[in-house]
């Protein structure tokens, strides 16, 4: 079983050079750590790690904006 | 057949203040209904179709019938695309049931471009904004966030009287929320609230300050600038900001309005406008100017281009991938306005705003983190830089909207 939630903040960390293990809750667009262009990039890299689709419309600014609901759309994504 | 709809008095929705009472005075029975928590399904679209065919009895009369033909074509449309999507998921049907879905506005947009001004026959007031919602309704049931889709909630989402004619831009899966969950009496209570608020204030900036900035400004001093003549001259600057100013209490002030009527209806339908005129930069000013149509694009439009750009890998610089979806983004936004150059040219006027503005931020990120390393201060941010960037967007802007007028072509070509 892969630790979700090290690996998204890995990726984040990444991408975008920030670390948000302590901000789990925070609003990623508010923070300026996700943008539209942001969030396409994460997309790909989440798809390509954990082998899941990610809906295009899923993306929203309301369902996939904070660290803990990234985590809880992948696990949803993964057991589906 | 069509006799008696000529005959009929137009009224044009929000046109003025009479429009108001008709339409409070109808809403009436629903607001009631609203608040002991009834929802009157059959009054209310009685009442919607009456206030929808007002829009397009006398002179526009053969409108009406080209709404009721887009309807049935675009319904049938999203309702078969999701039908099928329900089986399989061939990317070439899905490309084919977009391209049919902005078809009829794509001949609306043309016509007049190839036809000497001719309006097309297939267009009626409204044809941009229902196909936005048509085509939304499309992705996505491609990607399966609509799960399920029948004939009258498909009819009643399109077919919504209060944005019906310009918008604001809303989505399926919110508005059928909004519509099978009735608020609660203290919710909609505060929604009432905010409704009565909307009305005043847009009473305030569409009877008043448009009128002021469009009619009492604008008027003499494009006579002026038309006067004088050349390539710019000062009326001209004039006519700039009055035009500007005219174009948003004009627009903010209707949006206030459908989003007023649309919650007194139960239907919170999302902002238009974020107070503009304080953005520091482009990429902030349309989180705030015509919000709607702005994320629509974003979401259906940049974001799935960028999505397909960097899933094939085409450009390998993440810059470069922006920069392009940018300005296809607001090419096509132009071009949605309408096909004259003056459209287009704003279209990709902000289309490399966007761009330069994106280079900016990166510069200034990329200074600020190798003066941290450094040991030095961030770059100066403080109200005398904050106040220029706002003067700059603001006069950035505002000189779009010169563009966007279409003043300039008087000017230069007539």
């Amino acid at each position: 079983m892969m630790d979700v939630k090290r690996e998204v903040i890995a990726i984040i960390e990444d991408l975008f050079m920030e670390d948000i293990s302590d901000m789990m809750d925070e609003d990623l667009f508010d923070a300026g750590v996700l943008d539209s262009m942001a969030v396409v990039e994460l997309v790909l890299a989440l798809e390509s790690k954990f082998s899941i689709k990610i809906p295009v419309s899923e993306m929203g600014r309301d369902d996939w904006n904070t660290g803990n609901k990234i985590v809880a759309g992948v696990e949803e994504l993964r057991n589906a | 057949m069509t006799q008696w709809l000529a005959t009929l008095p137009n009224l044009q929705p929000y046109g003025d203040p009479m429009y108001f009472g008709y339409l409070l005075l109808a809403l009436l029975p629903i607001v009631v209904g609203l608040y002991f928590g009834r929802r009157f399904a059959l009054y209310e679209t009685a009442v919607s179709f009456i206030f929808i065919l007002l829009m397009f009895t006398g002179p526009h009369w053969p409108q009406f019938y080209a709404l009721v033909a887009y309807i049935i074509w675009e319904t049938l449309l999203v309702l078969a695309y999701h039908h099928y999507r329900q089986q399989a998921d061939n990317r070439w049907i899905f490309y084919g049931a977009v391209g049919l879905s902005i078809l009829p506005l794509v001949f609306v947009k043309v016509t007049p471009a190839i036809d000497n001004g001719h309006a097309s026959l297939l267009g009626f007031l409204g044809i941009s904004y229902l196909t936005f919602k048509a085509v939304g309704m499309i992705m996505e049931s491609r990607d399966g966030a609509i799960k399920e889709l029948s004939l009258w909630p498909v009819v009643r989402f399109l077919l919504f009287m209060p944005t019906l004619s310009s918008g604001p831009i809303d989505r399926y899966r919110r508005f059928e929320e909004d519509y099978q969950n009735l608020p609660s009496r203290a919710a909609y209570m505060a929604m009432l609230q905010k409704a009565v608020w909307y009305i005043m204030l847009g009473f305030f900036y569409k009877f008043i300050l448009a009128y002021f900035f469009g009619t009492i400004l604008l008027k003499p001093l494009e006579g002026q600038a038309l006067a004088i003549g050349g390539v710019f001259n000062l009326p001209t600057l004039g006519v700039m900001y009055a035009y500007g100013f005219d174009l948003f209490f004009d627009f903010a002030g209707y949006s206030l309005f459908a989003i007023a009527i649309s919650y007194l209806m139960g239907v919170k339908t999302p902002e238009n406008f974020n107070k503009p005129f304080i953005s520091r930069n482009l990429k902030e000013f349309w989180n705030r100017w015509h919000m709607s149509l702005s994320f629509w694009f974003r979401d259906y439009v940049f974001m799935r281009f960028v999505f397909v750009l960097m899933k094939h890998k085409v450009f390998k610089n993440r810059n470069v991938t922006s920069s392009v979806a940018y300005i296809v983004d607001m090419g096509l936004m132009g071009f949605w306005h309408g096909i004259t150059w003056y459209y287009i040219v704003y279209g990709f006027f902000h289309g490399f705003g966007l761009v330069i503005n994106d280079w900016w931020l990166r510069k200034k990120k990329r200074t600020n983190l190798a003066r941290k390393k450094a040991g030095q201060a961030p770059l100066p941010s403080n109200w005398f830089t904050i106040g220029f960037s706002i003067f700059l967007t603001f006069n950035i802007t505002m000189f779009s909207f010169l563009i966007f007028s279409g003043f300039l072509d008087r000017l230069w070509f007539h």
